[in-house]
């Protein structure tokens, strides 16, 4: 069967504009959330992990020219470029398709007084999509996975499975979201977020931190790209569904559970370590614990990377997707930071301070509005 | 197997007009979508109250659902996390957006709402979808330009000959505005018994997709 390969990737976060100044903050346990004081964004201040934007126009003025292009996109064209340079790809095939996963994109063109000359149109993604793909001269049409929470890890399982079934030999998945008014006010209204930042699995947890990101992972199936010492291959993954409610996770963990099995089933390596969805909603975590412990995994480590970067909605599953690699080429496990006492029913093995451990194996899951669920194994080839 | 798959029904809703497997059901000269589908909820006697709490590209796409899985039995036919679902749009949950966005327009008058924020997802119309008929398997909503029969056929038929799932709704829900499309098919690995509409191929998605109702 062909294996597909992690090429390369790039992380556009509050921790910084490339993986590798996200990965030296994660192992110091530095958090990006902070209070912020943004009209646009909110008549209050706020708690969210942001992307300094007058670096990103600074990065952005050396690729282009910013005033043509919103926020949104910036970020993800900053993403996008450092990744597919590192890459080294031809794009001009019809072998290679991109893949954006988001679940507002361009949201904030809603609001007339934000919109300027860019019009509502923008907010249409595959209009998004499209922009993108003509930028950087993708031949063919991009694909847009807009599925709440789960974008980008489903975005993982997608690319991963066109490859497999030979339908391409290269996919580039551009995961990202911005915080915004739209998106902050919503929340809001759900009661979902905590001021400060967000402490998954914890006792104390009392909601999500909203954060914005890009993300970008470059998947083939040449194995001659994955230039990294070891090579990761994104296995088998499957996303499934609640059949229970619209906005509250399952209580029994029936989705997410039927997720995580399918996936085991189709290996059969022992999972060396889980990079969990960890909103730090008192529901989600809660259903997490459950559904991990269902498949038999209570004692495999686990960490969430909400506390870093905040929930980053359709970039979250790629960058954290990316934090997961990058955690096995260095064999560290990264402590949940925010977590501090047992928080959930059932018992699982929160990674509370960093560990250095041979990782060939990692299962990245998430959950979503609309009761949807995701999983999908990377491991070391 | 490797196919070839079956379209073994159809569900087509737009112009007023909604049809299963060719034979219309209804007809309404009612031009607002949101009156249209309470006309069709109601006339084809279905009883689920939450419809009512559902934006409108929800009950476009829970109302094809409906009249297309009506006495097909699907669950006593396939495991619940055996049947996938894959929707296309193009305007993602725009509408829907556009009335989030004008509850916290004015900030003297901010109103979000929690029961119209969640909707400002696409990917839920699955979910609604699955609650109504315990579906635990496979979902994608993908958002595209316009329909595109080929990149359905793709992914759809990469699902059933790639993973478990068996048997798989797939179409195009778009509602944006006074502007509705709506077309869902249930694909099968099996051909129906009486024989189904045709062979799951891009020209036979598209010819359903395009011939007027």
């Amino acid at each position: 069967m062909t294996d597909v390969y992690i090429v390369s990737d790039n992380i556009v976060s509050s921790l910084g504009f490339t993986t590798d100044e996200n990965m030296d903050l994660l192992r110091l346990g530095q958090t990006g959330i902070k209070q912020h004081h943004d009209d646009r964004i909110s008549p209050a201040p706020f708690w969210a992990s942001m992307v300094n934007s007058e670096i990103l126009a600074r990065r952005f003025a050396d690729i282009s020219d910013p005033p043509r292009y919103t926020y949104f996109e910036q970020m993800v064209i900053v993403s996008l470029r450092q990744a597919m340079v590192q890459a080294e790809l031809d794009l001009t095939t019809d072998r290679t398709l991109l893949i954006l996963s988001t679940t507002k994109g361009n949201i904030d063109v809603l609001n007339p007084n934000l919109a300027g000359e860019k019009g509502i149109e923008r907010a249409y993604l595959w209009q998004t999509a499209q922009l993108l793909q003509y930028f950087f001269g993708f031949r063919l049409k991009p694909m847009v996975v807009s599925n709440a929470c789960i974008s980008g890890v489903l975005a993982l399982i997608i690319g991963s499975r066109l490859i497999r079934a030979g339908e391409f030999d290269h996919v580039v998945i551009a995961g990202a979201d911005i915080v915004s008014e739209f998106v902050l006010s919503g929340f809001n209204s759900f009661m979902s977020l905590c001021t400060g930042p967000c402490k998954p699995f914890d006792k104390e947890r009392q909601g999500l931190s909203l954060g914005e990101a890009a993300g970008t992972i470059v998947l083939s199936n040449d194995k001659e790209l994955a230039n990294k010492k070891d090579k990761v291959v994104v296995g088998p993954g499957f996303s499934s569904n609640d059949a229970n409610h619209i906005s509250g996770p399952s209580r029994t963990g029936e989705g997410l559970y039927i997720a995580i099995k399918r996936t085991l089933q189709q290996t059969t390596q022992k999972v060396d370590y889980i990079s969990a969805h960890g909103t730090a909603t008192p529901y989600n975590d809660e259903m997490e614990s459950i559904a991990i412990s269902r498949a038999g995994l209570q004692d495999v480590p686990v960490n969430s990377l909400k506390g870093y970067w905040g929930h980053t909605l359709g970039a979250a599953g790629v960058i954290e997707a990316i934090a997961a690699v990058h955690s096995m080429y260095g064999n560290v496990l990264i402590k949940t930071v925010g977590y501090n006492t047992m928080g959930v029913t059932h018992p699982i093995n929160i990674i509370d301070k960093n560990r250095e451990t041979k990782i060939n194996t990692c299962l990245k899951i998430a959950s979503g509005f609309g009761g949807c669920n995701a999983s999908v194994l990377l491991y070391k080839k | 197997m490797n196919g070839p798959y079956y379209i073994n029904d159809y569900c087509r809703i737009c112009n007023g007009t909604v049809k299963v497997n060719d034979k219309v059901l209804y007809r309404s000269h009612t031009p607002d979508p949101a009156a249209f589908y309470t006309e069709v909820y109601k006339e084809t006697a279905i009883n689920y109250p939450k419809f009512y709490k559902m934006d409108n590209l929800c009950k476009l796409g829970f109302l094809a659902s409906e009249l297309l899985l009506r006495d097909k039995q699907l669950n006593s036919r396939y495991a619940g996390d055996d049947i996938g679902l894959v929707l296309y749009n193009a305007s993602s949950s725009l509408e829907t957006d556009k009335n989030h966005q004008l509850s916290i327009q004015d900030r003297s008058s901010y109103f979000p709402s929690p029961s119209v924020f969640v909707y400002t997802l696409a990917n839920i119309v699955i979910g609604e979808i699955c609650i109504r008929n315990k579906f635990y398997g496979e979902g994608t909503f993908f958002v595209d330009e316009a329909f595109d029969a080929e990149r359905m056929y793709r992914y759809v038929n990469l699902l059933l000959y790639e993973s478990h799932v068996q048997c798989c709704i797939a179409g195009w829900i778009e509602q944006h505005g006074p502007n509705y499309d709506g077309i869902l098919y249930l694909i099968e690995k099996t051909n129906a018994d009486p024989g189904g509409i045709a062979i799951f191929e891009p020209q036979n998605l598209t010819q359903l997709y395009l011939q007027r109702n």
